[in-house]
């Protein structure tokens, strides 16, 4: 028998699937999809292409560094996790994970995706993929979340990052159309995010994290998830006007924003987030809420097809 | 004599924590030789193409 310091803070052995669920595995999936549909969509658009065992490299990087911001995060939020029961199993409240580990693995991984990406690509795509990393790990996490209701909204631009950096691991430069890649997702982060609060605002509000829903009320959340997606839909449009976005893309968005939009209405007219709100109007809010990641990975599978699948055909110009 | 309040708080481990110790640096191992070949990889890459990257810019 070995001795063992009484220091641990296990309850239980964790498990690899503790491990995995300390990097955010679904989180972790949308950026490494966004992260490919950059690095395609530049290529696409340069003629640029990337050695496949770099370009597979980068997009572990991406996956890493994903991971790393997940699992600083759990580090940090335990406390509140421990409380609310949607994250009360998660490994270090679940006392799978100690806490010390959590953030060594966030730590060590990120450094390693950072110089995995600089070895891969380049000093651009490797700066960007820190900063990404501190954006979520730090501003988000450590400051925005428990200060303001708009935690989601600034937040949002860390989730943004990874088709930016996809785009300047091939090219080394980041053009218009790679933020615009990166304003789809900045858009769509609050009314994606908000549908999911108005299901959750109690358990945020027993811990104190100032969600717009306990801070401004689910009245003025379903407000404002019908201004964003107003915004949104013009946006996740505007890949047509600067040739990023063929007929593939321009049917899925527009028809996609179309739904996304009655969605966001039928959000507003409902009671959803409400004290007694009908089931059929938090089943709406849930529905918004899984309707907006499949929004997302179609939009940016449309980029994917046209770009690494060679089924581009331009609206404008061609 | 030796002072029991200098002795270290420890506890036994049990035969579960030390399986999965063991499955934990395992796996600590292979990430640790997964990057040195990708760091391989991707030097024997760069010496070369130069820059693992091709066409027009």
């Amino acid at each position: 028998m070995t001795d063992l310091t009484a220091q641990s803070q296990q309850k239980r052995p964790a498990t690899a699937a503790d491990y995995v669920n300390l990097m955010k595995p679904r989180i972790m999936m949308l950026v490494v999809f966004t992260a490919v549909a950059g690095l395609a969509a530049a290529s696409g658009m340069t003629g640029v292409t990337m050695h496949p065992a770099m370009a597979a490299i980068a997009v572990l990087a991406v996956a890493l560094g994903s991971g790393a911001a997940g699992a600083i995060n759990m580090w940090y939020d335990a406390d509140i996790d421990a409380v609310m029961s949607r994250t009360s199993t998660r490994p270090i409240p679940s006392g799978a994970v100690p806490k010390d580990e959590a953030l060594a693995m966030g730590l060590i991984m990120s450094g390693v995706s950072v110089m995995l990406m600089w070895l891969a690509s380049n000093w651009l795509a490797a700066g960007l993929l820190a900063f990404s990393i501190f954006y979520y790990g730090v501003i988000y996490t450590m400051w925005l979340k428990r200060a303001t209701p708009q935690n989601i909204v600034i937040g949002g631009g860390a989730g943004a990052f990874p088709p930016v950096i996809g785009w300047a691991a091939v090219t080394g430069n980041t053009p218009l159309d790679a933020w615009i890649l990166f304003a789809i997702i900045f858009f769509w982060t609050p009314p994606h995010f908000w549908a999911l609060s108005l299901l959750a605002h109690k358990e945020y509000a027993k811990v104190s994290v100032p969600m717009l829903p306990v801070t401004h009320g689910a009245k003025a959340t379903r407000l404002q998830i019908l201004i964003y997606t107003i915004v949104l839909i013009p946006i996740s449009l505007s890949p047509l006007a600067t040739g990023l976005g063929g007929w593939i893309y321009g049917i899925t968005a527009g028809v996609l924003g179309v739904v996304f939009l009655v969605c966001a209405l039928a959000i507003l007219r409902s009671k959803a987030g409400d004290d007694g709100a009908p089931g059929a109007d938090m089943k709406l809010a849930r529905n918004t809420f899984l309707f907006s990641i499949l929004y997302l990975f179609a939009l940016f599978g449309a980029v994917l097809v046209e770009h690494a699948a060679g089924l581009y055909f331009p609206v404008i110009g061609g | 004599m030796e002072d029991p309040t200098l002795k270290p708080d420890v506890r036994q481990m049990t035969p579960e924590e030390l399986a999965a110790r063991k499955k934990r640096n395992l796996w600590l191992g292979l990430a640790l030789a997964g990057f040195v070949v990708l760091v391989m990889i991707t030097t024997i890459i760069r010496l070369a193409t130069g820059t693992g990257i091709s066409g027009r810019m």
